[in-house]
């Protein structure tokens, strides 16, 4: 029989032995595709820290509610010429163990967090104990913005713009009695809304605690929102503490109660590792953490590392109510 | 033409999948994706990939007499010297990036700060190690001194544990994972040695 005029010429037909190649060779480019992607993804799942990506519907911020702006009375400025950190990573690193332990975690996964309604218990010694809701707080009180410095006790820093009140002209409302020496602030205790509460990584609820003249000094606030706009989930909505001249963990988040006692409060830090976060925790270069130097910081967004200054830079203002203590002994 | 051995795909595969954590933060820094603290997230980042890797090498003995796979061992020196390629970068960022070459507070950091020792410790150690990596050194050596030697590929790994658990703040479950499977490895390395040797003779009572 002749041949057909479509098949290819013998000379055309590929040998068996490279045929068999050609199939190896595909068998084994699938096999190597399917090794690198396999071992290159359980790295970056590593790496992650053995979680998933978050899914961008699950992140806060930005939309809703946050984006609300807030009528400022006041400003005044605490950080002589210092950069203001970008509102991006005001919001999106810090810590706030109630949504997880790394920086992104807040930001990641605060949505569950609901700021409204909310009301805060004022009580133990004052003459006028009361619980308040947010939106009353809110209108007691001109707000203020107050650009102060942060520093973590983990030495990175943010230079941020806070809105708010003084924590004193609250205090005063509701007049302490004689026997109130401290303050001690309790955060919202509520796994649905916090969901990290639901493993102990920490004692929880969170509780942080001031003594009473560091509580009635016109630097510490409690504030309300940051960069004009109403408190993120993330930083602590709806209402935290910022102490700019203490470490940043001092600042509690999402206050629901407010107590002022006789006897120096447990606090949280100081709980979990107490040689290594005192009740005072202010911000001192000349004390190192056990394990890290505390002589310097990164300020976000900046490369070289800078001096850390004492009391974050607030000595002039706040040094006189340690006067005479020994701030090595009470860290 | 020359045959490729068994597994042709496997090293290529495992070298360009252990390449991908150093593009995705090289990737990262360019896009500006890193973070607010760039410098502490890539630290973070290589510094984790290292003790991954070492432990992978430190894996692939107990495969094959666990399992009788062979294969492991194959990648074994790769593996090991990824985790000395990615603990040099780590130990680079710090030094470079974060401290800024300010070689005072680096030596500061050295003999004061006990995390930042054991992890300095863990990192001197795998040098020796990745340089007698070669056959040739191998031969130079001989087979026993190089054995010892290499018996520092144990310590590397649990020092390196250690550096992470120290420098954790609070959540111990990313260290305490690293821990139980390096201590489970070094368990099983354990049983077979006991194993192996020679029982004292018995003595009549």
């Amino acid at each position: 029989m002749g041949r057909l005029a479509n098949d290819p010429p013998a000379s055309e037909i590929t040998p068996e032995g490279l045929y068999m190649r050609r199939r190896e060779f595909m068998r084994n480019a699938a096999l190597f595709t399917a090794t690198s992607t396999g071992v290159g993804s359980t790295l970056l799942w590593l790496m992650r820290g053995g979680r998933a990506e978050p899914k961008p519907s699950e992140r806060a911020g930005g939309s809703d509610a946050s984006e609300q702006q807030l009528a400022i009375a006041r400003r005044g400025r605490y950080t002589a010429d210092e950069l203001l950190t970008p509102y991006r990573d005001v919001t999106s690193y810090n810590n706030f163990y109630e949504f997880g332990t790394d920086k992104s975690d807040p930001a990641n996964h605060s949505r569950s967090l609901r700021p409204r309604p909310w009301t805060v218990t004022i009580g133990g010694e004052v003459h006028r104990p009361q619980v308040i809701d947010i939106d009353q707080l809110l209108g007691w009180f001109p707000l203020e913005e107050r650009v102060y410095r942060l520093r973590c006790v983990e030495a990175w820093s943010m230079v941020i713009p806070w809105v708010g009140f003084p924590l004193g002209d609250l205090l005063e409302r509701v007049e302490p009695t004689s026997r109130a020496k401290y303050v001690a602030f309790t955060t919202l205790l509520d796994a649905e809304q916090l969901p990290e509460q639901r493993r102990h990584v920490l004692d929880w609820p969170y509780v942080e605690a001031l003594r009473i003249d560091e509580a009635m000094h016109p630097l510490a606030i409690l504030a309300v929102g940051l960069y004009g706009k109403v408190l993120p989930n993330q930083n602590g909505a709806p209402l935290r503490l910022v102490v700019p001249w203490k470490y940043g963990f001092k600042g509690i988040k999402s206050i629901v109660k407010i107590h002022l006692t006789e006897e120096q409060p447990p606090t949280t830090w100081n709980l979990a590792a107490p040689h290594e976060y005192g009740f005072y925790a202010n911000v001192n270069p000349a004390v190192d953490h056990p394990r890290w130097s505390q002589a310097t910081e990164r300020r976000i967004g900046e490369f070289r590392r800078r001096p850390t200054l004492p009391f974050n830079g607030y000595a002039e203002q706040v040094a006189e109510l340690y006067a005479g203590m020994d701030l090595r002994r009470f860290f | 033409m020359r045959r490729a051995g068994p597994l042709p795909w496997l090293k290529p595969g495992v070298f360009v999948g252990a390449l991908v954590p150093l593009a995705a933060i090289l990737f990262r820094a360019w896009r500006g994706e890193l973070g607010a603290n760039p410098i502490a997230q890539a630290l973070n980042q290589l510094g984790l990939i290292a003790l991954v890797f070492l432990v992978a090498a430190l894996a692939c003995t107990p495969l094959k007499t666990s399992f009788g796979w062979t294969w492991p061992i194959r990648l074994r020196r790769m593996l090991g010297l990824f985790g000395f390629s990615y603990a040099l970068l780590h130990v680079s960022t710090y030094a470079a990036l974060d401290q800024v070459l300010d070689w005072h507070a680096i030596w500061e950091d050295v003999t004061r700060r006990k995390f930042i020792l054991v992890g300095f410790t863990a990192f001197v150690l795998l040098v020796p190690l990745a340089a007698t990596s070669t056959r040739g050194a191998l031969k130079r050596l001989g087979y026993a001194r190089w054995k010892r030697l290499h018996r520092l590929a144990y310590v590397a790994p649990a020092l390196g544990v250690m550096h992470f658990t120290w420098r954790v703040k609070k959540d111990m479950t990313e260290p305490a994972a690293y821990a139980l499977v390096l201590g489970g490895l070094l368990l099983l390395r354990a049983g077979v040695y006991l194993r192996s040797r020679p029982s004292a003779p018995l003595q009549p009572e």
